[in-house]
């Protein structure tokens, strides 16, 4: 192991190590503890130049309940959940099937195809803003959810595809040559052979789509522009612009928009890091 | 032998050429989505930059073909310039994300009471969104109200107003995109290490290397693979900087922290006009800068599937 274990070092160094992990902790998460701070603020408190010191009193339920209640920010959430979960489900569906052919078949092309998506999913999103935002528009489907959503499907499934072969070359390539001696039919072997082994991969790939669609901006402004369509990372700006310099409620605001991905992750977290760091070990 | 080689059933077209017909079938879904979405838009855009178009209308009515000019006219863009250079800043400083979060890595890599909660919550700025970074910095950053000019006051220095300073600005967003792209490297790092051979730790300690010299020649040689992957993410994520810049600045002070990404957008769809070719020409120049990078992880990636073919 490296560095050299802690425990295998003096005692003075073992204490002063278990220090500096929480303060490090501390300095690095500073920024955020400063808008978990302002976010349980009185308005008072700002007027009074009062940013630092005690809160003069705790407002949590005050500032929280007004996101919820005198803002449309319950509608973003609900917004961003309608384009995350199907974006999920429709581009963990299609990379399961290109993942499979790509991972089980020889086939003249079959590099090709598979760097293609690689490819097209490193490219920058400023080459697909134009005629992408046109053809939503021509498809009618201009700030509609389903509009966004049709987009994140497809370019989501480039990352998929690349997470789902490498996972499918990985699995034991017998059992589908057994499979196969048996007489079962190509699409019963993905059905009932492929798919149960893939699904720590589909659990890490949700995880994963989930936060990157949730966390999306760019897209939401380029497809959507009113409460009705926009999910909350975009809805955040008009957010702050009703409650502008009122720093107590637009923390409140952004620390509520930043969460669902949060629990995500404390939830899911091994399929999480799983997913993230496919590749990092050979 | 078994019935599906079983010369006696007559097998239909389908049966004999299901090996063909199977990648085909599941490979279609996928490849038609990405192909109208991500793949000829590409093209499109190409084809879009050789033209002035405000984006109503059908290109072809409304749009008047104008060859190159539009990247003649980059040439002379003062904008553009300052854009291609704060792309070269960011390109360059996020990439201190990569030893950031090694080190971050190497300090983490122990096993105390609770190290499981701490290495998470150093990787969560990672999971909120660009936008809320961008929030918690701008706050941040504030000059009466920040928390930054409250420790600088205790030094006795500033107070200074990073985002309002066009020298300081870039510089301002930057490290707010380093905090949670250096978690990102960080985790990268800390599974690298979890996979590092302790035999040849031993070994490598028996004759005699430790601290530097171990981390050179015997740990980084063996996280090469983490390695290259910060290295891909990063180079991506510096030159898709877009979120930060939006949120904190919008470009500003004086179009100081515009970079490629933000300046066609502006150029495209924001109230500075609606000028679809012209944006799409910056599009097509980060595209190609892009490409220089595409090119080279791919070529990376196809080597070692050459490694690993069966």
């Amino acid at each position: 192991m490296f560095p050299t274990p802690i425990q295998k070092r003096p005692r003075a160094a073992q204490i002063t190590y278990q220090t500096l992990v929480p303060l490090a902790l501390i300095l690095w998460l500073l920024p955020l503890l400063a808008v978990g701070l302002f976010s349980i603020r009185p308005l008072s408190d700002f007027t009074n130049g009062n940013y630092w010191g005690m809160p003069s009193s705790f407002e949590f339920f005050t500032n929280y309940g007004k996101v919820f209640f005198e803002s449309d920010m319950p509608r973003y959430l609900l917004n961003s959940l309608l384009i995350t979960v199907p974006t999920v489900i429709g581009a963990v569906a299609l990379s399961c099937m290109t993942g499979f052919a790509l991972g089980i078949y020889r086939f003249r092309g079959n590099l090709l195809i598979f760097f293609m998506f690689i490819a097209g999913n490193f490219v920058p999103f400023q080459i697909l803003m134009v005629p992408v935002r046109d053809l939503t528009v021509n498809m009618g489907l201009y700030d509609t959810k389903i509009g966004l959503v049709l987009f994140h499907i497809a370019f989501q499934t480039g990352f998929c595809t690349l997470f789902m072969r490498n996972f499918i070359r990985a699995l034991p390539y017998e059992l589908i040559e057994a499979a196969r001696v048996e007489g079962i039919a190509e699409w019963r072997i993905f059905w009932y052979i492929v798919l149960p082994l893939m699904r720590p991969a589909i659990a890490a790939l949700a995880v994963l789509i989930f936060t990157f669609i949730w966390n999306d901006y760019f897209w939401a402004v380029v497809l959507t522009q009113g409460p009705d369509a926009q999910p909350v990372t975009a809805g955040i700006t008009s957010f702050n612009s009703q409650f502008v310099a009122q720093y107590h409620l637009m923390s409140a605001g952004s620390i509520v928009a930043a969460l669902p991905p949060v629990i995500m992750f404390f939830a899911m977290q091994k399929h999480f890091i799983a997913g993230l760091t496919l590749g990092a070990v050979k | 032998m078994t019935a599906a080689t079983d010369p006696t059933i007559p097998r239909s077209w389908m049966q004999r050429n299901r090996m063909t017909i199977t990648p085909l079938l599941f490979l279609a879904p996928g490849v038609l989505f990405f192909a109208v979405y991500v793949i000829i838009p590409i093209f499109q855009s190409f084809y879009i930059s050789t033209f002035e178009w405000n984006g109503l209308g059908e290109l072809s009515e409304q749009g008047e073909y104008v060859g190159f000019r539009n990247y003649q006219e980059l040439m002379t863009d003062r904008a553009f310039e300052i854009s291609l250079w704060n792309n070269v800043k960011w390109l360059a400083l996020y990439l201190l994300a990569i030893p950031a979060g090694l080190f971050i890595a190497l300090f983490l890599n122990q096993t105390i009471m609770g190290i499981r909660i701490y290495k998470s919550l150093f990787f969560f700025p990672f999971v909120i969104s660009q936008v809320v970074v961008g929030l918690v910095f701008s706050w941040f950053y504030l000059p009466r109200e920040g928390l930054l000019n409250l420790v600088l006051g205790v030094f006795g220095a500033g107070p200074v107003n990073i985002l309002g300073d066009p020298t300081l600005a870039t510089y301002g967003i930057i490290a707010a995109g380093l905090w949670p792209q250096t978690a990102y490297c960080m985790i990268l790092y800390l599974t690298g290490l979890n996979a590092v051979d302790p035999e040849q730790v031993e070994a490598a300690r028996l004759d005699g290397a430790k601290g530097w010299k171990m981390l050179w020649y015997v740990i980084i040689p063996q996280l090469k693979p983490a390695t290259f992957i910060a290295f891909v993410v990063t180079i991506i994520g510096a030159l898709r900087s877009f979120d930060l810049i939006s949120i904190m600045t919008n470009g500003g002070p004086f179009g100081s922290t515009r970079v490629l990404s933000f300046y066609m957008f502006e150029k495209a769809l924001s109230e500075y006009g609606f000028r679809m070719g012209y944006g799409s020409a910056i599009a097509v120049v980060l595209f190609l800068i892009m490409l220089v990078f595409i090119g080279y992880f791919l070529w990376s990636m196809y080597r070692d599937e050459k490694g690993a073919r069966r």
